[in-house]
């Protein structure tokens, strides 16, 4: 039998898989470089890049939940410039597409985010982030009203030629909506979907665990829900999926894939076993082979198409 | 480099009611593990709890290629691990983090440890006995019951003296007050302490009037284990001399207004020197 293929486009992101890593949860490549072949990922996804260095929020920033986290990192990262400096040329080494998360508190940060990152050469897409629960100015706000959402990524698609991945926020009533708006604006891709709101109170202090009193849930816990919103999503809006949330294998991955995603991301799961995203991808594999599957862009929304 | 490791578990015994000592089997953590270090431990292989757990290194033995551990029981992760019998695997990633270093110039160090703090120790001592150096031993515990890890320290016959708050072994009250001692009597160049928090901000604020450096091994609330997260900080005073690098989990924020970093534990630490971590109130 041919080798089946493994290859997507994610809106004019070629991946050789469907295996990415989540923003947020593999760093800037380095970290997991021990454990896995950083060749063999689809692509990468790194850390939350905003145009100033961010200091993030204050501990504990991190608390575990049944079968979940919730962190309240607060974006910390060394900046934009400090990235393409420092950390692109060493992931510019491996045979993998890597792509930035970005976040702004402004317009104006997101447009020049765009600009710097689409000059620096080895960025193949972005990945806007409008959803990010744990900092105060822009984040989620952007995410969770339709038009400043469409907003963000009107400009980043004016000040780039790369794909731009809108990653959207799962903290709105109506997800479809958000997910209409930005795919009007421009939107190539979007990524779903990013932590659930929560938090938690230590009972013998009686006050929040998390310096930063919420966080952003995510792991297994999620899943369903992230199952949910693909789903939804995938139906109404004619894009790309990049989905994630609480994927931990390959039948995981599977079920996102059928419920209408293109390609996966592997977040929270790296943390608990550090070759995560090559299990991820093996399971896929050996679900393909058990079923005949030549092609993983035949699953892609196969459980309602 | 560190590397994931299916260990296999030797022995699993309580030291005292609710402490524990494990003896992993693990040649390829331990061919590289130096004092300071600690591994990352799967618990459970279900999802939840679904984080690893960090614990140090109490021993470790490159030639056998066994590590130990020894752990006291103070939740889920700790309890399971607890249970776990010899002759069972454990899924491990270590060495993780920056381990204890020989200082530059010193020749007497003062070792402070309290609680369960006391652990990754005694790799430590081993070390610093190797080089030459002349130390002494500072433990303190809340009580009889509590006081673990000191067998090896007495059999060596390193120097060691114990405080216990209900002065049920030893010195009645707080080891700060042997460290205050210390510092006058044994008259240290340099030392390292770990321990709750409160310690060693009392051991770190005594030793800066006296004008001693040292090294100070942390605590925080992991996610990764490898720098990846971001999760596990600590405040640090604001690196000079440009910015850091963000290879290899080296990441540290330059730039900001602020007169601190977060650092982070598990890749920056646990071990830091005294001078660079800021203490909050
Ligand atoms: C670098 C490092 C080395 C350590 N070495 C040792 C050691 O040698 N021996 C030992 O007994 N303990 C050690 N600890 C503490 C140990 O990791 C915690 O006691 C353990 O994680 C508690 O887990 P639990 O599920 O039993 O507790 P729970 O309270 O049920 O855990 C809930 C969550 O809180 C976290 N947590 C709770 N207490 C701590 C803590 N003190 N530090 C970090 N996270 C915590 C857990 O990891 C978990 O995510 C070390 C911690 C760190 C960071
Ligand atoms: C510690 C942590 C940090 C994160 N940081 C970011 C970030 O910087 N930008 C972003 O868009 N999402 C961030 N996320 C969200 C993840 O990328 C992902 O959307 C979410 O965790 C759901 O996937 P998972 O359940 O597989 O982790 C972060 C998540 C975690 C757990
Ligand atoms: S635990 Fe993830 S960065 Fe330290």
């Amino acid at each position: 039998m041919t080798r089946p293929n493994l290859a997507v486009n994610l809106g004019g992101l070629q991946m050789k898989n469907p295996v990415t890593t989540a923003s947020g949860c593999f760093g800037f490549g380095p970290e997991y470089a021990p454990y896995i072949d950083l060749n063999r990922l689809g692509a990468i996804v790194v850390k939350g890049t905003t145009l100033e260095p961010r200091l993030g929020n204050p501990g504990v920033r991190i608390v575990e939940t049944p079968a979940g986290i919730l962190n309240s990192i607060g974006l910390q990262n060394p900046g934009v410039d400090h990235f393409i400096s420092k950390a692109l040329p060493y992931l510019k080494e491996y045979d993998t597409p890597v792509v930035v998360n970005i976040a702004g508190n402004t317009l104006e940060d997101y447009a020049e985010l765009a600009k710097r990152l689409t000059a620096a050469d080895g960025v193949a897409a972005l990945e806007v982030n409008i959803s990010c629960p744990n900092v105060k100015k822009g984040g989620m706000v952007f995410g969770t009203d339709c038009f400043m959402a469409a907003e963000v990524i009107r400009t980043v698609k004016q000040h780039t030629t790369l794909p731009v991945i809108a990653k959207l926020s799962p903290n709105v009533t109506n997800i479809v909506e958000i997910a209409q708006g930005v795919a009007e604006a421009g939107a190539d891709a979007l990524a779903l979907i990013n932590t659930l709101l929560g938090m938690a109170i230590d009972i013998h202090t009686r006050k929040p665990v998390l310096g930063n009193t919420m966080g952003g849930l995510s792991g297994p816990a999620i899943r369903p829900v992230a199952v949910r919103i693909i789903w939804q999503v995938a139906q109404a809006v004619n894009l790309p999926i990049l989905g994630m949330g609480g994927i931990m294998s390959g039948e995981d991955a599977i079920e996102f894939i059928l419920a209408g995603a293109t390609a996966v991301a592997v977040g929270t799961a790296n943390f608990v076993n550090p070759r995560a995203t090559m299990d991820v991808l093996e399971g896929i594999e050996q679900y393909m082979e058990k079923y005949g599957v030549k092609d993983i862009n035949e699953l892609v929304g196969a459980a309602w198409k | 480099m560190p590397v994931r490791e299916m260990a296999k578990v030797v022995s699993n015994s309580p030291v005292k009611p609710g402490y524990y000592l494990m003896e992993l089997d693990a040649p390829k953590v331990t061919e590289e593990a130096k004092p300071g270090q600690f591994v990352h431990i799967r618990v459970g292989r279900t999802m939840d709890p679904l984080l690893r757990r960090p614990i140090s290194l109490y021993d470790i033995d490159k030639e056998k290629g066994i590590l130990s551990l020894l752990y006291v029981v103070v939740g889920r992760g700790t309890r399971m691990l607890s249970e776990i019998e010899a002759g069972a695997d454990l899924d491990i990633m270590g060495p993780l983090g920056n381990g204890f270093w020989l200082p530059d110039r010193a020749t007497r160090c003062l070792v402070v440890g309290g609680g369960i703090g006391v652990a990754p120790l005694l790799p430590l001592i081993g070390m610093l006995d190797q080089a030459g150096l002349e130390q002494k031993i500072l433990y303190g515990f809340r009580n009889a019951n509590a006081v673990v890890g000191i067998d090896v320290v007495q059999e060596k016959g390193w120097p060691l003296a114990i405080a216990t708050d209900d002065g049920s072994v030893g010195h009645r009250g707080f080891v700060t007050d042997l460290v205050k001692q210390a510092i006058t009597d044994f008259k240290p160049d340099y030392y390292y302490v770990c321990g709750p928090e409160v310690m060693i901000r009392n051991v770190v604020w005594l030793m800066k009037e006296a004008n001693i450096p040292g090294q100070v091994s942390l605590e925080a609330r992991m996610g990764c284990g490898v720098g990846a997260c971001l999760a596990c900080t600590c405040k640090t005073r604001k690196r000079t001399g440009g910015q850091q690098s963000v290879i290899g989990g080296q990441l540290s924020v330059a730039g900001h207004e602020q007169n601190f970093d977060y650092s982070l534990v598990c890749t920056h630490g646990p071990v830091f020197g005294a001078g660079e971590v800021i203490f909050d109130d």
